[in-house]
């Protein structure tokens, strides 16, 4: 089109003409630049978010850090007020409610993963899935409040049962022992299974979904029985996958805050009795930030650098687990 | 993993005796299966069910409109200003977060590909997502309440913060199923990349950026662990975002959920109610929106 007009254009006004075409073009390439920086940008702001949480954390928490040293993180004397700060029971109280969690929540995650992928008829998986959903979607103030107002008073009755039946019992009582308290790190760790569970079974539902057709198909051959398959070909399969799932949802139980904050009990020690009544980092935080100056406020900043380096940690961990996945099933 | 069975050479008792133990095991199996399914529903229908009991002999017109009591045991209804503070909060928090993660999601798919910085910050974004919500919160403390002070803002910023991964990771995930033809149509007819993004590899992809979106958008809506520290607490409704404490529906069920009387308890499960009907109409929202516009592509 350029070119007809061109043709009926003085040599002047056809330097112009094209003079604008290319400032046209230059014009559109600074869009184009333009975007892509703005793309770019967008996505740098990622790591420039997870820099600046490691700063300013580390900024701010600098004074407990300089006063505890190292045994912030190895004693447990917590005392705001003679300005003491070993943190040992709130990482001890995480790690703990953090397990029973997965102990709970792993075996009903893959058996929910393989219900749907091997089991299940066809009508049923869509309404799982929306109930595994659904799970997911209900916020943890809500499990919280649920876990204060009803689980935990219904749970104290039991607890004591079993706490009384079994605590003079060598071996079971070093778990089950007395005290039997409703807010424990036992409910704690009830209700973190529940919200770990959507997490775990849709991570491995896609991982398990990737076992090859033949894998089942020949050990369906072979004779095997389903539980056979299950274990002969789709477990030695999908372990590395799985492993990641679990490992993704041990991240989200150590981070979660407001659900065990309410139902922990918020009296930090260090016991491997299930039932007694705890305190978590998270927790923690939560419930003392609002009242803290000081460094009583940078030793809580800490504890949220020491819980965004672990579960940074884990995260991390998790991932390359799932990325090694992927790669052995493309080269498959 | 079976060892191959030679049936005529085994006694038939044998047989019989082993594949019985085998049969059993597959039932054992077969009913852990089962019940996980039957266990995960357990907790599901208890905590609906008592949200409803006890949120529905409070929920109504009044409870959402009424300003909260300023005597924290009083009886009776009032979380207008949760509810309006919530809405306003994780609505600053979308349009922060969905546009930022859209683009970022456009540079991780478009741009970056399998270079090396895009498979940086692709790996950051999903450890992002595993980021605690509560360190989100002091994270926004530190850098912006310490130095502006308690607001609606600070809240969304700290929202902002925990949808953006979430936004970028369903977005490039959308952006992937977009098939290279239609790019490649485009730019055979003279348009530029940024013109193809915008105008065919967007539109193509709306439906499932839009679900993907409204989950996150969900997820914040329920979030109470970064608002604790940085949007304060008020009794009555604060529109203005950017002056003065806000409050919102999760910071107040935290609240009252600690006092151990009726009429906090009570505005507890309210709140509670009102927050899962937002949360599961936004879900099912996206659920649909999303089935909708995969039946229009195939």
């Amino acid at each position: 089109m350029s070119i007809d007009t061109s043709t009926e254009l003085g040599s002047d006004e056809r330097a112009a003409s094209m003079q604008a075409e290319i400032e046209g073009t230059r014009r559109a390439g600074r869009g184009d630049r333009f975007f892509k920086g703005l793309a770019l940008a967008s996505g740098c702001l990622v790591l420039a978010i997870l820099a600046l949480i490691a700063g300013s954390a580390l900024y701010e928490s600098w004074p407990a850090f300089q006063q505890q040293g190292i045994s912030f993180i190895t004693s447990s004397d917590w005392n705001p007020n003679q300005n003491q700060f070993g943190a040992l029971a709130f990482i001890w109280g995480t790690v703990l409610s953090s397990l029973i969690a997965l102990v709970m929540a792993v075996p009903v995650s893959i058996g929910i993963a393989l219900f749907t992928t091997e089991l299940s008829p066809r009508r049923l998986k869509t309404p799982i899935g929306f109930v595994i959903d659904l799970l997911a979607a209900i916020p943890s103030v809500v499990y919280g409040l649920w876990g204060i107002a009803v689980l935990a008073p219904n749970m104290e009755p039991i607890y004591q049962g079993i706490s009384e039946s079994v605590g003079s019992v060598p071996g079971l009582g070093w778990l089950f022992g007395p005290p039997a308290h409703g807010t424990s790190f036992m409910t704690a760790g009830m209700i973190l299974a529940f919200m770990i569970t959507p997490i775990i079974t849709s991570l491995s539902r896609e991982v398990i979904q990737t076992v090859p057709r033949q894998q089942r198909e020949a050990a369906l051959a072979l004779g095997a029985t389903r539980w056979e398959m299950i274990r002969g070909s789709i477990i030695p399969w999908s372990r590395g996958g799985i492993t990641g799932a679990v490992m993704l949802g041990l991240g989200r139980a150590m981070g979660e805050t407001i659900a065990a904050a309410l139902v922990i009990g918020s009296s930090a020690q260090i016991t491997t009795r299930i039932f007694a009544n705890g305190d978590s980092m998270a927790a923690q935080i939560a419930n003392q930030f609002a009242e803290a100056s000081g460094v009583f406020r940078s030793a809580l900043i800490g504890l949220g650098l020491v819980l965004f380096g672990v579960t940074i940690l884990v995260n991390v961990s998790a991932q390359r687990i799932i990325h090694r996945f992927d790669r052995k099933m493309v080269r498959s | 993993m079976t060892a191959p069975l030679d049936l005529d050479e085994v006694p038939p008792s044998l047989v019989s005796s082993m594949s019985a133990r085998r049969k059993f095991k597959n039932g054992l199996a077969t009913t852990w299966l089962v019940v996980s399914v039957i266990v995960a529903l357990v907790p599901l229908g208890l905590v609906m069910f008592y949200v409803i009991q006890r949120g529905s002999a409070v929920f109504g017109i009044d409870f959402l409109t009424a300003d909260i009591p300023v005597s924290r045991r009083a009886l009776g209804p009032g979380m207008g200003p949760a509810v309006l503070g919530t809405l306003l909060i994780t609505g600053a928090a979308t349009l922060m977060a969905v546009p930022l993660g859209i683009l970022g999601a456009i540079y991780l798919n478009e741009y970056g590909g399998k270079g090396r910085f895009a498979s940086l910050v692709r790996f950051m974004s999903q450890v992002m997502t595993g980021v605690p919500s509560i360190v989100m919160g002091l994270f926004i403390y530190t850098v912006w309440v310490l130095t502006f002070g308690q607001s609606g803002f600070a809240g969304a910023l700290a929202l902002a913060c925990l949808m953006l991964p979430i936004v970028i990771r369903s977005t490039e995930e959308m952006l992937r199923l977009v098939p290279d033809d239609l790019r490649q149509a485009s730019f055979a007819l003279g348009n530029r990349k940024w013109r193809t993004i915008v105008t065919v590899v967007l539109p193509a992809s709306i439906g499932g950026i839009t679900s993907g979106c409204m989950l996150a958008v969900a997820r914040a809506a329920g979030e109470t662990a970064p608002l604790l520290f940085t949007i304060g607490v008020v009794n009555s409704a604060n529109p203005n975002l950017f002056d003065g404490p806000n409050t919102a529906l999760s910071a107040q069920i935290f609240r009252n959920a600690q006092i151990p009387f009726t009429g906090p308890q009570d505005r507890a499960w309210g709140a509670a109610l009102t927050l899962i009907l937002l949360v599961l109409i936004l879900t099912v929202a996206a659920r649909w929106v999303s089935s909708r516009f995969a039946m229009k592509q195939a």
